[in-house]
């Protein structure tokens, strides 16, 4: 397949569809919209399952439905909308169905703005809905990634039975740059021994996520936590970029981290020893490998558009090895490689001077 | 009149009180004497003169599905329509 | 056979003439004693034996008393969020088309929450059939007020007995679906007594050829009791319906497709 200008939000919709989805339950809601639109034509076009419910709440519960049936499902929405949604994720998760959502961040909190924001991370790794649980998050940093990311989150969620989300911004979703999509994947046939499709020649199946038994609920708990900790041991996935000698590492995920890949660059070429972290999966955090390089390096700087919330699980996998610093930008306001460059430089003065050596 | 009687299965019974309150024939009584595996009484036929037609009306009020219900002349198998 | 001979039986042949539905699961319920979801529950069961759908039917069960209702039945079946129900069945439906999605709602879960996931999914014409349990309360919470409490009737939430001034007056769902004109068959029918049970299931019989014949959004009403959160023991809880709640939910056809009546 020859690589195409694409949209963010259409590369998503498209890649969803050739992953194999089957039904799409969605609401409009900026800056995520177009990829409700081109669903709609789409899977019309294909015969498949679309359909725009009256909320946020309503879709997910569609969802929640088509997915207790064994169908591949996905629905999208931005940073309100997945408020609404919180609910229905800790259903599904509650559930074992697997599901994907797209969440097309901008800026809050409130009602906020349309501009791209990450100001949810902590919503998709930490509270994607009550209890104890957390989606697999994914994170593109740019239109090939959301493509690929995609793809990936269908089979996650299949492999796990797990609630996968995307975790990208209004940019990632709204800018256009060449990309490749991959192939048309068959819909899958046959429907999972578990799923709600009557009870012919079998015993009925129950898909809820109600345990009034506490013994009960607590196995149920258990079986999730140790999911997640498989989760968590083989599908940490990063990004790296010139680590090997660096002295100051810059962690950033999404749009964050692709700014400060350049900003990383221009350092370079000012040759300044500095490395870029990249995580690509925000649940499972890259913890491993982020202590790892944490012998090596002297410090880092996290780079982030919120106030800093990934910056918590940076120091959890630093452990107070290193000393970790912050640039971040609000609202929507996207941080430009000469400001983190700027930030590089005083982070660097700073850890060099500790240790007592020449800037 | 067709004869007929009926099967109250008494761990279902809760002890409502209802059937008693719908049978045509005045059959039917809660055993005040018996306490079922729930600490109900259930509901019981006292029918020593077979005045029970199988009409059914009892299983149609039962809200446990406690009634099953005999009559004698062949019916159309589980018809409640015809009860 | 689950129950247990406890009369003799005379020599001439006795053919069983009612019997449980093999629809129903062979389990104790947890409502209340004179409950009438057991009664609801059984009409569904005999009308899914009837029609045959018992293999091919997923239920839908919300957060209510009858949040355990897949539990009752031996068809396939799932606990949706509460007020959702109509939207999962519309996921679960809109996948594979020729199976049955029947949900279950009492009158917190649609009236209330779920308000707008019901008119939706009758504004859409959604093919599915609901059995909603109308009882003028919310029960498993234990008795507060529900849309459908009656005005100045009592219940933990409104001590005082329902003040309209405050709180609105009753919602009649039945009618204000009937409007949609997704709506193919709405009807609102009592369990209050004998006669009115029978009636009940004639309906939800209708209810799900309509869904069978693809003919748009099917449900049925039903006036139920509730006598441990109304404080009043079953057989008087069944007149207090006839009484109190039949005036104001007034019982009948609100809408009835033609092509219905061919069914």
């Amino acid at each position: 397949m020859a690589k195409e200008l694409l949209k963010g939000n259409v590369a998503i919709a498209e890649a969803a569809l050739r992953a194999g989805l089957e039904a799409y339950f969605g609401y409009p809601i900026t800056p995520q919209t177009e990829l409700l639109e081109h669903l709609s034509k789409r899977m019309i076009q294909l015969n498949r399952v679309f359909l725009q419910a009256e909320s946020e709440v309503a879709s997910i519960n569609m969802v929640y439905g088509a997915a207790s049936a064994g169908v591949r499902t996905m629905t999208s929405s931005s940073s309100p909308g997945i408020s609404l949604m919180q609910e229905g994720f800790s259903y599904i998760a509650a559930s074992d169905v697997p599901c994907v959502v797209v969440d097309i961040m901008r800026g809050g909190p409130g009602l906020g703005n349309i501009q791209p924001s990450q100001g949810d991370y902590f919503q998709v790794t930490r509270s994607a809905g009550h209890g104890d649980y957390h989606p697999i998050v994914l994170a593109p940093a740019s239109v090939q990634e959301a493509i690929d990311f995609t793809v990936l989150a269908f089979d996650l969620a299949d492999k796990y039975r797990h609630l996968v989300m995307i975790a990208a911004d209004g940019q990632i979703g709204q800018m256009m740059e060449p990309a490749e999509l991959p192939p048309m994947r068959p819909i899958r046939t046959e429907r999972p021994e578990w799923a709600l499709t009557g009870a012919k020649g079998r015993e009925k199946n129950i898909v809820t996520s109600l345990f009034m038994q506490p013994e009960e609920e607590e196995a149920f708990n258990q079986k999730i936590q140790a999911r997640l900790k498989i989760i968590r041991k083989n599908e940490q996935r990063w990004y790296e970029y010139l680590t090997e000698d660096a002295d100051l590492l810059v962690i950033g995920f999404g749009t964050a981290g692709r700014i400060a890949y350049s900003a990383v660059e221009a350092a370079r070429e000012k040759g300044l020893k500095v490395g870029l972290l990249r995580p690509q999966t925000l649940w499972p955090f890259p913890e491993d490998r982020l202590s790892e390089l944490a012998d090596r390096i002297r410090g880092c700087l996290v780079v982030e558009m919120n106030a800093g919330q990934m910056i918590d699980d940076v120091r959890l996998a630093i452990s107070g090895q290193v000393p970790v610093n912050f640039y971040g930008r609000m609202g929507g306001m996207i941080p430009m490689p000469d400001d983190i460059l700027t930030a590089i430089e005083e982070t660097l003065t700073r850890l060099y001077s500790a240790a007592g050596l020449p800037i | 009149m067709a004869k007929g009687t009926i099967v109250i299965n008494q761990d279902r019974c809760k002890g409502c009180g209802l059937c008693p309150t719908v049978c045509p024939q005045n059959v039917i009584f809660m055993a005040d004497d018996v306490l079922n595996a729930k600490g109900y009484h259930p509901a019981t036929l006292v029918d020593p003169d077979e005045q029970c037609t199988g009409c059914a009306i009892c299983a149609v009020i039962c809200p446990d599905v406690c009634i099953t219900v005999y009559r004698e002349t062949p019916a159309k198998k589980h018809a409640p329509a015809l009860a | 056979m689950l129950a247990t001979l406890n009369a003799p039986i005379s020599e001439n042949s006795l053919q069983v003439v009612y019997e449980y539905p093999e629809s129903l699961s062979p389990v104790v319920t947890h409502y209340c004693p004179g409950c009438t979801h057991g009664i609801a529950h059984r009409l569904l069961a005999e009308a899914l034996d009837e029609l045959g759908l018992r293999e091919k039917t997923i239920l839908v069960a919300p957060v209510g008393c009858s949040v355990f209702a897949y539990q009752y039945f031996e068809t396939d079946g799932c606990e949706a969020a509460h007020g959702r129900a109509p939207a999962m069945a519309t996921g679960l439906k809109r996948v594979q088309p020729d199976k049955t999605v029947v949900t279950y709602q009492g009158d917190g879960d649609l009236v209330s929450i779920g308000a707008a996931e019901i008119l939706h999914a009758a504004a859409r014409g959604e093919n599915i059939t609901t059995i909603f349990i109308n009882n003028a309360i919310y029960g498993m919470t234990g008795g507060q007020m529900a849309p459908t409490t009656l005005p100045g009737q009592k219940t933990t939430s409104s001590p005082f007995g329902r003040n309209t001034t405050m709180t609105g007056n009753p919602i009649r769902m039945s009618e204000l679906l009937a409007n949609m004109d997704g709506s193919a068959y709405i009807v609102r029918r009592s369990l209050h007594d004998v006669k009115n049970i029978r009636k009940a299931k004639k309906a939800i019989i209708t209810a799900l050829k309509v869904q069978m014949a693809g003919l748009g959004f099917s449900m049925v009403e039903l006036l139920s009791s509730c006598p441990t959160n109304w404080s009043i023991q079953p057989e008087k809880a069944l007149e207090w319906i006839e009484d109190n709640m039949v005036p104001y939910f007034p019982l009948g056809d609100y809408k009835v497709r033609d092509e219905v009546n061919g069914l």
